[in-house]
């Protein structure tokens, strides 16, 4: 049988801000356990939450980023539920009025098509702590600091079909939040988590079948392994005329392999009502209009400026608009380097190459635009050859140099272009090569370009790689036929 | 010297006639000696008030005191302390020491007044009688075997009792009122928001506020100065200046418009009650009111709709103690699931847990919309029908409580007859209005208090009126002791 994939997502997304949700504790990462929980923040009797407005800016941020309607009254929820890292016995969340209702992201294809996901609504609330079940022989640990880390629950409709496009969902909301510079987007500190609805129905089927939730996946590799996993799992289920269960599961990542969390009987009744400690919060047309003003510019918009202000294609524009560190790497680069094209070649080449094979951060980079601006001029005007200029990237890298001249002069990377002085090295290198140049002019057109190769190393040789290879290559040529 | 009211006292301070320590001493040294009998103080904090004491001396010889420097007053022990333990009359939380202090703890101490002890109460305030507390039952002044009334059992009956001029406390349905009428002494439950519940131990979120006890009209204006205000830590305290409650308290009453809701003065109303709130009544017509009869349609329908919410909001605010961070724990836990249902087995006592299961009942999936959407619509009803109410009138009055203080054990067994305690009071909550009971006569020997209602904000109102009776009556200053 053919199946349909549905899949829904639940995404959490950490805000960025540098107090928690409702106390005036800081949310910076990894600081020693239950050091960051103040009274509030452990439940402690009498204590009562504060909301922080930032959290609310940055959620109407994000609601205006998606197309969404701004609840113009949000209300507060308890979620009852008992659990040693959630010090309430209840997460305050947001349940019938949410402060962000229906949106829709667009996103792009591998086929070069766009999708249109509608996201059902996105409610703030809180983060539980942490539970630590190692090193505490046989018992359990926990850490209260991140208790209280407001968050962005975006909940979508069930409308991606595909792996594929959870992921490109995924990604577009991951460049969406950092580029509004509300989430840092480290997903390795679960600055993002995933929830995965997924269900299938039999090709042409319109009611929706059994879905299960697969829980806290925190990249876009195990979202989508487990998506594959799950997938296969139904359909092995469903194929030999099993039913599936509605429930929660977990997967790991590392085994490639889920287990059931829990069913739907086994479901808490969270008995949600009304938060009594917290008003209802309104927000007017005014202060939405304020918070709009200050909105960044978004990754589509970016991407189309960088097309029509640079001339780039569709895909790197794509790729360099993405994440804002990266976009503002680029233009940086671009403005010193004059030559944008070249720019986003060497961001995306070389630059990209290196962060990756590095596990860093663009911020993290030791090269600046100013920096790489300063190659890509060099590059332009012909000072350095394409391996010359890899050799002055190596340098900035490792902190060898700052200056790019300096590097070039201190390691004699400028090329030679002087057509005279080349046209002598090529004479007398050919002086010697006579076998070669018979055999090059025996040979047809194809086989004349392998044989360039042979000609081209004892020039570079000769010229201590000082050569342009490019006019090296034209005077070349020219004697040859000649 | 311990018959003397906090005002009467803070002229003897001014004038030197005698000092913090010496007045903390003293009534130190009643409540060693007679609290015994009362069983109204959880906790003293002799050392603490001694220095405090001794501070204000010191601050006042500088000529910086203020009216409350060196006034020796209690607190209901939902309040936290920093440093001095606060059991809400559980054993919960029988050894926990708060390390910080409820905003109202705060403005007392800057206010420069000096803290003697922590009062009993009701555990977690549910109670109408004093009886739920783990720390043992408190007895009324004004009766061996009667209760004080509750929650705010233990400051009523300590108020009385002469052991401190004043004590704070709490009103979720009726707690400061109708121990107040139960122990013959003036109490004020304030407008929601009135006063910051951070540090108050919740009950009930929505319905609990914070208040004052003392023996007169004055006295409270004089404790409500020191509590009432906004408080950035409680989101739903209320930004509004506060006014000097004391500056209006001599005001005539000449034209006052007084309401009697024909609810409150059914055929079931004990008559000898009836006649102590109609002479009160006949009080002000004296001092210049006009009386009329008001209608409160929604009135019978107060305490189904409080015995949903309450709970519900009580259900969760009671679900932090888990034995996890703090407070009393089960021995020997065999796993997450011992360690959760023993400690609260054993931690909450009977009233608690009824409570707790009752509102889990009502928020449960099913029952939401019928229970506490229900009660919700009804207390918008109730509401409203207090808006409506004081288009008419400035103030309405009622009898506090049903009958006067009841004997010990006589309403344990029927929690409902318990919970019907509170009928004339739990409305008040519902519309988070401001109310008072004024001691206004006796039932065979036993205090009967005179509720007055006020419409949002109006406390220096509710204190005028009351202020101004007590110029003509003495049922306040009546002692058991």
């Amino acid at each position: 049988m053919q199946w349909d994939i549905v899949i829904g997502l639940e995404i959490h997304v950490q805000l960025a801000t540098k107090s928690k949700i409702f106390s005036g504790s800081s949310t910076a990462f990894g600081a020693e356990p239950n050091t960051q929980a103040s009274a509030v923040d452990l439940a402690m009797p009498g204590t009562l939450p504060v909301p922080n407005e930032q959290a609310f800016r940055d959620a109407v941020m994000f609601g205006l980023a998606v197309n969404a309607e701004i609840g113009r009254r949000s209300v507060f929820e308890r979620k009852n539920y008992f659990y040693p890292d959630l010090p309430k016995g209840y997460q305050t969340t947001q349940l019938a009025e949410p402060i962000v209702g229906p949106g829709h992201v667009d996103i792009e294809l591998a086929d070069g098509s766009s999708k249109r996901i509608r996201i059902h609504h996105a409610h703030l609330e809180e983060d539980a702590g942490k539970s630590l079940h190692e090193d505490f022989h046989g018992m359990s640990g926990i850490d209260l600091n991140r208790a209280g880390t407001p968050l962005i629950e975006v909940v979508t409709e069930p409308d991606m079909r595909s792996a594929e496009e959870a992921v490109a969902f995924a990604k577009k909301l991951h460049s969406l939040v950092t580029s509004l510079g509300i989430c840092d987007g480290d997903m390795s500190q679960g600055s993002m988590r995933f929830d995965v609805n997924i269900s299938l129905r039999p090709k042409g089927q319109d009611a929706y079948g059994t879905r299960t939730e697969t829980k806290n996946l925190n990249s876009f590799r195990f979202m989508e392994q487990a998506i594959h996993h799950e997938v296969e799992r139904q359909m092995d289920i469903l194929e030999s005329g099993g039913t599936i269960i509605q429930e929660t599961r977990l997967y790991n990542g590392d085994r490639n392999e889920s287990r059931s969390m829990r069913s739907k009987e086994e479901a808490n009744d969270y008995r949600y009502f009304p938060c009594p400690d917290l008003l209802p919060v309104v927000l007017d047309e005014d202060y939405i209009e304020s918070v709009r003003q200050r909105m960044p510019e978004l990754p589509d918009a970016r991407r189309a400026r960088f097309k029509a202000q640079y001339g780039l294609n569709d895909y790197d524009a794509s790729l360099l608009s993405a994440d804002t560190s990266l976009a503002n790497l680029f233009e940086s680069t671009a403005s010193h380097g004059k030559d944008a094209k070249l720019a986003a070649n060497w961001i995306l080449g070389e630059f990209s190459a290196r962060l990756n094979s590095e596990e860093k951060k663009v911020a993290e980079a030791p090269v600046s635009g100013e920096h790489l601006g300063a190659l890509v001029l060099r590059i332009a005007d012909n000072t350095l050859s394409s391996s010359g200029a890899k050799k002055v990237f190596e340098a900035l890298w490792s902190g060898e140099g700052h200056s790019v001249d300096a590097i070039i002069d201190a390691q004699g990377l400028k090329q030679v272009s002087d057509t005279g002085a080349l046209e002598q090295i090529v004479d007398d290198v050919l002086a010697g090569m006579a076998d070669q140049i018979a055999q090059y002019r025996e040979a047809d057109e194809k086989k004349r370009k392998k044989l360039m190769g042979g000609f081209m190393g004892p020039l570079m040789k000769a010229s201590k790689g000082q050569g342009n290879p490019k006019l090296f290559t034209e005077i070349l040529q020219r004697k040859l036929e000649g | 010297m311990h018959d003397k009211t906090v005002s009467e006292l803070a002229r003897d301070l001014a004038e030197g006639k005698v000092s913090s320590v010496e007045l903390t001493r003293h009534f130190l040294n009643r409540i060693q000696q007679e609290d015994s009998r009362y069983n109204s103080f959880i906790t003293l904090c002799e050392e603490q008030a001694l220095a405090d004491a001794e501070a204000a001396d010191q601050l006042r010889a500088r000529g910086e005191a203020t009216p409350w420097t060196g006034i020796p007053f209690a607190h209901k022990d939902i309040f936290c302390t920093d440093g001095i333990r606060t059991t809400c009359g559980s054993r919960m939380l029988e050894n926990f020491v708060p390390p910080y202090n409820a905003t109202v703890t705060d403005n007392f101490r800057q206010a420069g007044a000096v803290c003697l002890g922590k009062t009993n109460m009701d555990e977690f305030a549910m109670g109408s009688s004093n009886e739920s507390s783990y720390f043992g039952a408190v007895t009324n002044p004004w009766g061996e075997n009667r209760v004080p009334g509750g929650s705010s059992g233990g400051s009523a009956a300590a108020v009385a009792a002469r052991l401190v001029p004043a004590a704070t406390a709490t009103d979720t349905g009726g707690s400061i009122r109708q121990p107040a009428a139960l122990c013959g002494i003036t109490g004020l439950k304030p407008t929601y928001g009135r006063v910051s519940r951070y540090g108050m131990i919740a009950f009930a979120s929505s319905l609990d506020q914070g208040g004052t006890m003392a023996r007169t009209a004055e006295d409270n204006a004089l404790m409500l100065n020191v509590m009432a205000g906004f408080d950035p830590k409680d989101s739903t305290s209320i930004d509004r200046p506060v006014p000097d409650y004391t500056a209006s308290l001599n005001q005539p009453l000449q034209g006052l418009r007084i309401g009697l809701p024909k609810e409150y003065f059914s055929d079931q109303l004990d008559p000898a009650m009836a006649a102590q709130i109609q002479a009160a009544v006949k009080e002000y017509e004296k001092l210049g009111a006009t009386v009329k009869d008001i209608s409160l349609p929604n009135a019978n329908l107060a305490i189904a709709a409080y015995y949903v919410i309450a709970p519900a909001e009580a259900s969760a605010n009671l679900s932090r103690f888990d034995g996890v961070r703090y407070g009393y724990r089960c021995d020997n836990p065999k796993d997450l699931m011992d360690l959760y249902t023993r400690t609260r087995a054993e931690g909450f006592g009977a009233e608690v847990k009824r409570r707790i299961l009752v509102g889990s009942y009502a928020l449960s999936a099913g029952y939401y919309d019928a229970y506490y959407r229900k009660a919700q619509q009804v207390r918008r009803l109730i509401q409203q029908d207090f808006i409506n109410a004081f288009k008419e009138v400035d103030l309405i009055m009622s009898p506090t409580s049903p009958s006067p203080a009841f004997v010990r054990g006589e309403k344990t067994t029927d929690p409902v007859t318990m919970y019907l305690e509170d009928i004339f009071t739990i409305a008040v909550n519902l519309a988070g209005l401001p109310a008072m009971s004024v001691p206004a006569g006796f039932v065979n020997g036993l205090p009967v208090g005179l509720q007055i209602i006020g419409d949002y904000f109006a406390e220096a109102r509710l204190l005028n009126a009351a202020h101004q009776f007590q110029q003509v009556t003495d049922w306040h200053l009546r002692s058991p002791v």
